[in-house]
């Protein structure tokens, strides 16, 4: 089959669309049209530079440059968790859970792919290495900030709860027990329910994706399955990281709960 | 058996002091609102950051895994705050003779905590603590929704508790005639410090 390349003008039609739906915002005073223009130039603008990025690592096929990229992924992801975040740790704690769960939920994951599922040789080609990573890093990004702000968010309301259990002698892993299993339990609900509903209700990003440029339906159907496979065990394994290394912050050496940790919101 | 000792025990906002309460002693705290009383009891439960030595039983809050000195220490904080949905889940043991003794019928185990008055609250609160036991007993304000009656019965139990387990007391009080009732040696914060209160 044929890929069919969009022109320009191509795009200025769903373009043209959204500065439509920014004119009704306007006119129905929700207040988002402002909003909504920043955010689609930004994703305009920051999709055609990794198109053009891509573009030069795919024919240099250079490992450092990869590695770079990855790793500014990385860091980006870190912050976003963070950045989603009510409640967050203060110092480098902040941006440090969001960055190392995100390196367990999708770096990780995604090496273990690129290695042992797909069988890349060299393992670092980038036509498989940025987009697993990205789709991963993308999706199991808002598990963990899920779960580590109903965390935050649920010590900081809880706090009398929390402290009531220890003042009658629980050690503080009892103490926070529940709050920990319902952020858990929360951060994973998303995907989840992405994979009861896939092929069903949703036809995911990337098989229609590979669909779109021609693969066959099948095969689409199978990178698919593995992605969405891999986003629920990197989401769940980050998530459990990062809940916990997050939970024995909320503590001192003294098993004392130290919500001046967090910022004020 | 239990005698609290604080050497220069500093808790946050407060001038250090130095206080023993012996076994089955009972002394009360007071001071205006805001002036440290609860901060005080915290400090000593070892819930907030302090300076200076807290000793129970010859041994010292540091050298005590925090869980083991709560257990010892026990704090009854002014507001009870509780997790499960049934009384009944927050006792360790089964607590029936406290609820007799607090006028409370054995019957509340099987309550909803939700729909539990200010009351119940607070003296099933009392009954959770003393449940598990503690050889110091930190009373933040624990008769403050109470009528008389149920007010006196928190007062006997208390001190019943504390002869019969030689249990050292620590009690906040607003009220000064509770204070002269329950208590043998009187406190009050001024200024930040903590002195012996006029009689």
């Amino acid at each position: 089959m044929e890929l069919i390349h969009l022109t320009p003008s191509d795009l200025s039609i769903p373009a043209l669309l959204v500065l439509a739906l920014a004119a009704l915002s306007w006119r129905l005073r929700l207040g988002v049209e402002r909003q909504l223009l920043i955010a689609a130039l930004r994703s305009i603008l920051q999709l055609l530079l990794l198109g053009l990025v891509l573009n030069t690592l795919f024919s240099q096929r250079a490992p450092l440059p990869i590695l770079a990229l990855a790793l500014f992924m990385l860091m980006v992801a870190g912050y976003e968790v963070m950045a989603r975040q009510k409640r967050r740790f203060r110092g480098p704690w902040g941006i440090g859970i969001g960055t190392l769960s995100m390196f367990i939920s999708s770096f990780s994951i995604t090496l273990l792919a690129v290695h042992l599922v797909v069988r890349v040789d060299p393992w670092y080609t980038p036509q498989y290495l940025i987009p697993l990573l990205g789709m991963l890093l993308g999706n199991t990004m808002s598990g963990m900030a899920i779960a580590l702000d109903n965390l935050t968010r649920e010590a900081w309301q809880q706090r009398g709860v929390i402290e009531a259990q220890l003042m009658l002698g629980e050690n503080w892993d009892q103490a926070i027990r529940e709050i920990r299993r319902d952020a858990l339990r929360s951060g994973l609900i998303p995907i989840i329910n992405a994979m009861a509903a896939a092929g069903v209700v949703s036809l995911p990003g990337m098989m229609t994706g590979q669909i779109l440029s021609g693969s066959p339906p099948l095969e689409a159907a199978k990178y698919q399955i593995m992605i969405l496979l891999l986003i629920a065990v990197g989401t769940g394994l980050g998530a459990i990281v990062a809940v916990w290394i997050g939970s024995r912050r909320l503590f001192d050496q003294r098993q004392r709960l130290r919500l001046d940790r967090l910022s004020g919101g | 058996m239990g005698r609290l000792i604080l050497r220069q025990f500093q808790g946050a906002g407060l001038e250090p002091v130095d206080l023993t309460i012996d076994a089955g002693e009972c002394v009360t705290l007071t001071g205006p609102s805001g002036s440290g009383k609860t901060r005080l009891l915290r400090a000593i439960a070892d819930l907030d950051p302090h300076s200076g030595t807290a000793l129970f039983d010859r041994r010292a809050v540091d050298e005590t895994a925090p869980p083991e000195w709560r257990r010892h220490v026990g704090l009854l904080p002014a507001e009870s705050h509780w997790w499960h949905d049934r009384v009944a889940e927050h006792f360790t043991g089964s607590g029936t003779r406290l609820l007799s003794e607090l006028g409370l019928d054995e019957a509340c185990l099987e309550w909803q905590i939700a729909r539990l008055s200010s009351g119940e609250r607070q003296r099933l609160a009392l009954a959770r603590l003393l449940d598990r036991q503690p050889a110091v007993l930190l009373l933040d304000e624990p008769t403050a929704n109470l009528d008389p009656e149920n007010g006196a019965r928190v007062e006997r139990l208390v001190q019943h508790y504390a002869e019969q387990r030689g249990a050292a007391v620590l009690w906040v009080s607003h009220d000064p005639r509770q204070r002269r009732r329950v208590g043998q040696r009187h406190l009050i914060i001024r200024d930040r410090r903590i002195e012996a209160e006029a009689a």
